[in-house]
């Protein structure tokens, strides 16, 4: 059986000198070994500390470009060349930084999934898969500032597209663009205030970040049943079981991002941002990097004039014109999140018991997909009426289809406690099958 | 074993994911350019040093007189074997502004290896009035700034053709069917033995293309050869220490399963 102690350097003198005026180190005692969880986590539950480590790769990097970068629109191009040239390593620092941004997205976009498909966000839990959604806009936030500071086309480009949206804020909008801008255009006004945000937004995603983590003390993990913990028998130290096998993803994390650095260090990125910013030519297609693409594609599938007609139907006075209806679809896209604990109210959180919503995972899973492919596509033919159907599925999975779901579905018979079904359930006592050493299958 | 399965599925769809989102970054009229094999493609790839030299005479002879190589120093010629005597000549044959003089008057001085290449036109309007309008690229990171840099590249240097009789080509235009919209405003840069090779190979317009080729990736991606030197250490290293961490953590969890 898994032990629950203390370490034995918490005895030491010097460290229970210190503990006395700052309990830094039982701190540490009782959120990492004597902190339960859930004995049958699997390899999806690794992707939190991942997400973690990968902000810490992000900041530390980062704090090194920014060192050598210069945000100036005349400079800021050749200095990341002269990052890649002419500083020691540069090239390497900059290459983790540029594809650790899509890792990071790999990664939490994983440990979303993963929370949809285990029901983490259920209750108790409701707070920590809100504050997750936090970080994800934050994260949004972060990334498309970073990939302006390059000021290549797609970077000036890009953040032409982006910032004008704010525009179709009903009154402020264009006092809004202007302030993002710092004046009447994209410049250089622009670049400094992304780069200084930029370097900001990282620590703001720290501290929401120890809120996240926080919240997921309280109750601990969810699992892949997702039953709560019954007791001594279902749950293990996190230290050292969840630390070493953690310890173990990163391993394999690291090998898959360091194909992406060595060896195809610009394949997720646009050939277009090598060529340096220039407000006189436009670029064929304007597209923005892998992981804004679903979005992207909500954001163009809602078509002119059909909300505007609508809405001028409903409402009479207000006239929404498409492009705020695009935008609002798109942030609406993230907003469905945050009161996705209450539209689903089915009290079975695990998929696995929910035979039905296990499928409309996998599909809207899918559909997610589609509407990352779509988005790299130029807005015609095919492609628009595909992004709308993905649209409109994706948001009638949250409003439609879950709800009547927790309604309608029969779940299956939930097991007694997670060391039943552990330790191959059925007959003898939990605790004696769980003294006994048992080889892995 | 489960969970392992587990693992490598999330790897692959992450990789699938990543994939098909950015092979859908593709897009233009052009036709795909055929694959070639580079001496520096590959995990263990490499420059050919003797493309490389080769390489750097084409784009002195040929490309050098409209396009620029602003962010490569002419030091940096000595990663690729040229000598340092050979560098400061090479250098030494342009003028560039020097500082003030004790008169505050700028005269100009011979390059030295610090400098950065000297580009053909002082600003984009010089470059367009010598250019029938049209704006010559700077080569520095042109592999990069394209998709498929080098394979679109040599397939852009080798394929003019006439073109078919129902495409208008306008004075001064030539038809290229890897270029986006067919119509480029360079004429056909490469001509069988357009430039003397040093070491007497046959200076073929192929062989001019890929060996100017191959300088331009190095142009655009000098640190090529130690990126992947370093990641296959890394790899190896990351590997042997990912299995050690999967006997540690079998260990610690052997009481558990």
């Amino acid at each position: 059986m898994a032990q629950f102690q203390k370490p034995g350097w918490l005895e030491n003198g010097l460290v229970r000198w210190v503990d006395h005026r700052l309990p830094i180190f039982t701190f540490v005692s009782h959120e990492l070994y004597e902190y339960p969880t859930p004995r049958n986590l699997n390899y999806w539950w690794n992707f939190g500390s991942l997400a973690g480590i990968i902000l810490v790769i992000m900041i530390v990097t980062g704090i090194t470009l920014a060192m050598h970068y210069t945000p100036h629109t005349a400079m800021a191009f050749d200095s990341v060349e002269r990052i890649m040239r002419d500083v020691n390593y540069g090239w390497l620092i900059r290459y983790i930084h540029m594809n650790g941004a899509s890792m990071f997205f790999i990664i939490v976009y994983i440990h979303m999934f993963r929370g949809l498909y285990f029901g983490s966000y259920k209750a108790p839990r409701e707070i920590l898969w809100m504050l997750g959604v936090v970080i994800l806009l934050l994260m949004m936030a972060t990334a498309f500032m970073g990939y302006v500071l390059p000021w290549g086309q797609m970077s000036f480009w890009g953040a032409t597209v982006i910032t004008n949206l704010f525009s179709a804020i009903p009154l402020v909008g264009d006092y809004i663009v202007t302030l993002l801008w710092g004046g009447f255009a994209v410049d250089n006004p622009t670049l400094a205030r992304f780069f200084s945000l930029h370097y900001l937004m990282p620590f703001v995603i720290v501290g929401v970040v120890v809120m996240h983590i926080w919240a997921l003390h309280v109750h601990g993990s969810n699992n892949p049943i997702g039953i709560d913990t019954k007791g001594e028998q279902d749950v293990i130290p996190f230290h050292p079981y969840y630390t070493v096998k953690d310890m173990f993803g990163l391993g394999v994390f690291l090998v898959f991002f360091s194909l992406f650095i060595f060896f195809a260090p610009d394949y997720l990125g646009h050939p277009d941002n090598y060529i340096e910013a220039n407000p006189l030519s436009t670029p064929a297609h304007i597209v923005p990097e892998w992981y804004f693409l679903p979005f992207y594609a909500i954001l163009r599938a809602v078509p002119a004039n059909f909300i505007g007609e609508w809405s001028t139907a409903w409402m009479g006075f207000i006239l929404i014109e498409a492009k705020l209806a695009g935008v609002l679809a798109m942030f609406g896209s993230i907003a469905v999140l945050f009161v996705l604990p209450w539209l689903d109210r089915s009290p079975v959180r695990s998929s696995r018991f929910r035979p039905m919503y296990k499928w409309f995972f996998w599909i809207f899973l899918i559909d997610c997909l589609v509407l990352g492919y779509v988005g790299a596509k130029p807005a015609e033919g095919v492609y628009i009426a595909i992004g709308r159907i993905a649209t409109i599925w994706y948001f009638a999975h949250f409003l439609v289809i879950i709800p009547l779901l927790a309604k309608f579905e029969k779940t299956k018979d939930l097991p007694k406690s997670i060391s039943e079904p552990v330790l191959g359930g059925g007959g003898g006592s939990a605790s004696a099958a769980a003294s006994k050493p048992m080889e892995k299958a | 074993m489960n969970k392992i399965r587990t693992a490598l599925v999330a790897g692959v769809f992450a990789a699938t994911a990543s994939l098909g989102f950015s092979s859908a970054n593709a897009a233009g009229d052009a036709v795909h350019p055929p694959e070639h094999h580079w001496s520096f493609s590959g995990l263990f790839g490499t420059y050919d040093r003797a493309a490389l030299r080769r390489g750097f005479e084409v784009y002195k002879g040929v490309c050098a007189g409209c396009h620029g190589l602003r962010l490569v120093a002419y030091r940096n010629l000595m990663d690729i074997g040229f000598t340092e005597d050979e560098v400061k000549a090479i250098a030494a044959e342009v003028d560039v502004p020097a500082e003030p003089n004790e008169d505050g008057e700028i005269e100009d001085r011979p390059g030295i290896p610090a400098d950065k290449f000297k580009s053909p036109f002082a600003n984009e309007n010089a470059a367009r009035a010598g250019n029938n309008g049209a704006l010559p690229p700077d080569l520095s990171l042109i592999i990069k700034a394209r998709h498929n840099g080098a394979n679109y590249l040599n397939a852009l240097l080798t394929g003019y053709k006439d073109a078919p009789v129902d495409k208008k080509v306008p004075d001064g235009m030539y038809y290229n069917t890897y270029f986006p919209g067919q119509l480029i405003a360079m004429a056909p840069p490469l001509s069988d033995e357009g430039v003397d090779y040093a070491d007497k190979t046959k200076a073929t317009v192929k062989q001019q293309a890929e060996d100017v080729v191959t300088f331009l990736t190095w142009a655009a991606q000098p640190e090529l050869e130690e990126r992947k030197r370093t990641g296959i250490k890394v790899i190896l290293f990351l590997l042997l220490l990912t299995g050690l961490l999967y006997v540690v953590k079998r260990r610690i969890w052997a009481d558990v399963h």
